[in-house]
């Protein structure tokens, strides 16, 4: 469905992705890990137009997407989510996901009347009346993914929609991204929560400074000696071997 | 759309009371007071178009203004052109104008204050041309003939052109209120909110933008062409000076940006408080300003989101008075 072929991104001396590649396939949920740096939402900003890359190529669906710009992308059935969650501050809840929803929807009450049903599936009911901004962290997150959802997209790419969150709400968002995944979208994220990437994720692919060193499934790669190396530092995987040794 | 509160019905029915009063006691004071305002609020309800709902505050809708008045003063009076076929054509190229200008600055992504001194900027390239040749009149602007009479767009009576004024305020909010409730609309204000969540969400803000300023160039070209049929007469000064561009933005300011009643309700109280303060210090010239600078410091201190938004928040203390109180706070 998604298919990153030897992209590279550099800003100035600095090589954030490096002729990384990854694919992915129709009705999965893939995570994309890494240490802090490692080029993660970089990566996902160049497959969601927000930067054009370098060098190599991006493929949704078939067609070449890298270079064209985000609303372009986001038509052809491929939304993401910010990191650092980017609500219509001044707006209700339910103007924000109806932004979203009207992408195949022109008039405004078939906008509305779309986005009362993805506030249900996320969660969001009782809250559409509420101002963006009075919304809790957690409801943030909440709220990028239903107005991505909202967009009816094909490929939702979530950038850490769990960072911040309690552990009873990850549970919640967990189900959620799920349920997602049940209804027929396809999801990459990026994601930190090693807990939630166990459990949701069927696949993983690792990125460390801007290559990609790893792809297997989260027990494969836990147990992978390069990612130990890449988050915990040279030599790591060797010295938690020796220790549980001793 | 949420339903209106108290003070809101309360501030647009004391509005409406005063407009239709003038029908019922004409006085040719008040009327020529209230014609003047009413244009003024034309041309803030075109600026409101982008600065209030899209959040590009423009500082040069002088030039869309102007284009509009310049346009129809010289079909008619170098070309002969009928003024009912003037006026469209006026209007399709303040547009144009506003489509250039837009386009320009949004294809270098341009915005906040950058955004407001291009369009500064335009605005004083126009009046220096228009000061300049003599198609425009040069240092003297253009006289256009007083012919009172339907087929030529004048009219005799005060009322009359009072009604052509008004019914072009009521077609400005008839077009907002249609904006209000379009997917344009919400696109627009997503993009005042936040342009990269827009983007991300499949908006074209570009497009988007561009549209927002011909659109708002058309209704700021219908302003241009209402004051030359009242008036008669344009010249570089008035069509492009920088104090048409902060007349255009001042009463939405005050009135509530990105409302649609704010323009309205705040060119006719900014006109109320200019007439009152010359009245009150009519004996030290230029007194008057400072007055009227006070309380506009005031206004915009203590009302961020304008006398509308005060309105909004005075409602019917209905099931717990303590929220009334929090609210009116």
């Amino acid at each position: 469905m998604l298919r990153v072929a030897n992209v590279t991104k550099r800003f100035g001396g600095l090589v954030a992705v490096n002729d990384a590649s990854l694919t992915l396939e129709q009705g999965r949920i893939v995570a994309l890990i890494g240490p802090n740096g490692a080029g993660k939402t970089t990566l996902f900003a160049m497959i969601g137009g927000f930067l054009t890359p370098d060098a190599g190529s991006i493929t949704f669906e078939g067609q070449e997407i890298a270079g064209l710009p985000p609303h372009a992308i986001c038509r052809l059935g491929l939304t993401r989510t910010f990191q650092i969650v980017q609500p219509f501050a001044g707006l209700t809840v339910l103007e924000n996901i109806a932004v979203g929803a009207h992408l195949h929807h022109r008039s405004r009450a078939d906008a509305l009347e779309r986005a009362r049903l993805v506030a249900e599936q996320v969660g969001m009911g009782r809250m559409l009346d509420q101002s963006a901004q009075s919304l809790t962290v957690a409801g943030r997150k909440r709220l990028e993914l239903a107005r991505a959802l909202a967009t009816e997209a094909k490929l939702l790419l979530l950038d850490e929609v769990m960072a911040g969150l309690i552990p009873s709400e990850i549970v919640e968002i967990v189900a959620t991204i799920r349920q997602i995944r049940d209804s027929g979208v396809t999801i990459l994220l990026i994601e930190h929560v090693m807990q939630a990437v166990m459990s949701l994720s069927e696949e993983a692919y690792v990125l460390n400074q801007g290559k990609m060193i790893a792809h297997g499934t989260p027990k494969q790669l836990v147990a992978d000696p390069t990612v130990i190396e890449a988050y915990l530092g040279h030599g790591a995987a060797e010295r938690l071997k020796g220790g549980a040794h001793a | 759309m949420k339903h209106a509160t108290l003070g809101e019905w309360v501030l647009y029915g004391a509005v409406c009371a005063y407009l239709l009063a003038l029908y019922a006691l004409p006085s040719d004071v008040w009327l020529g007071f209230t014609i003047n305002a009413l244009i003024v609020t034309v041309l803030s309800i075109a600026w409101n178009i982008t600065g209030g709902y899209g959040g590009q505050m423009s500082f040069g809708h002088a030039a869309l203004f102007g284009t509009g008045a310049f346009v129809t003063a010289i079909l008619q009076v170098r070309l002969g052109v009928n003024p009912w076929l003037a006026a469209p054509l006026a209007i399709a190229a303040a547009a144009l104008v506003a489509g250039v200008i837009g386009a320009l600055s949004f294809r270098y992504g341009l915005k906040g204050s950058y955004f407001a001194l291009v369009t500064l900027a335009f605005a004083e390239v126009l009046r220096i041309l228009a000061s300049s040749f003599s198609i425009t009149g040069g240092g003297q602007g253009i006289l256009v003939p007083y012919k009172a009479g339907v087929e030529n767009l004048q009219f005799a009576s005060r009322v009359s052109t009072y009604t052509l004024a008004l019914a072009l305020v009521a077609l400005g909010m008839l077009v907002t209120a249609w904006m209000q409730r379009s997917r344009f609309g919400a696109y627009l204000i997503a993009i005042r909110e936040n342009e990269e969540a827009a983007k991300a969400l499949g908006i074209d803000t570009f497009r988007t933008k561009v549209l927002a300023m011909v659109l708002s160039g058309a209704i700021a070209g219908t302003a241009g062409v209402a004051y030359l049929q009242t008036f008669l007469f344009v010249d570089s000064q008035i069509a492009y000076g920088a104090s048409m561009s902060v007349e255009a933005l001042l009463g939405p300011m005050i009135g509530g940006s990105g409302t649609l009643w704010g323009p309205l309700v705040g060119t006719l109280a900014l006109h109320l408080l200019g007439e009152s303060a010359k009245e009150l210090v009519s004996g030290a010239p230029g007194l008057n300003l400072v007055l009227y600078g006070v309380v506009l410091l005031v206004i915009l201190r203590y009302l961020p989101d304008g006398l509308v938004g005060l309105a909004r928040r005075v409602r019917l203390p209905r099931r717990a008075p303590a929220a009334s109180m929090k609210e009116a706070r």
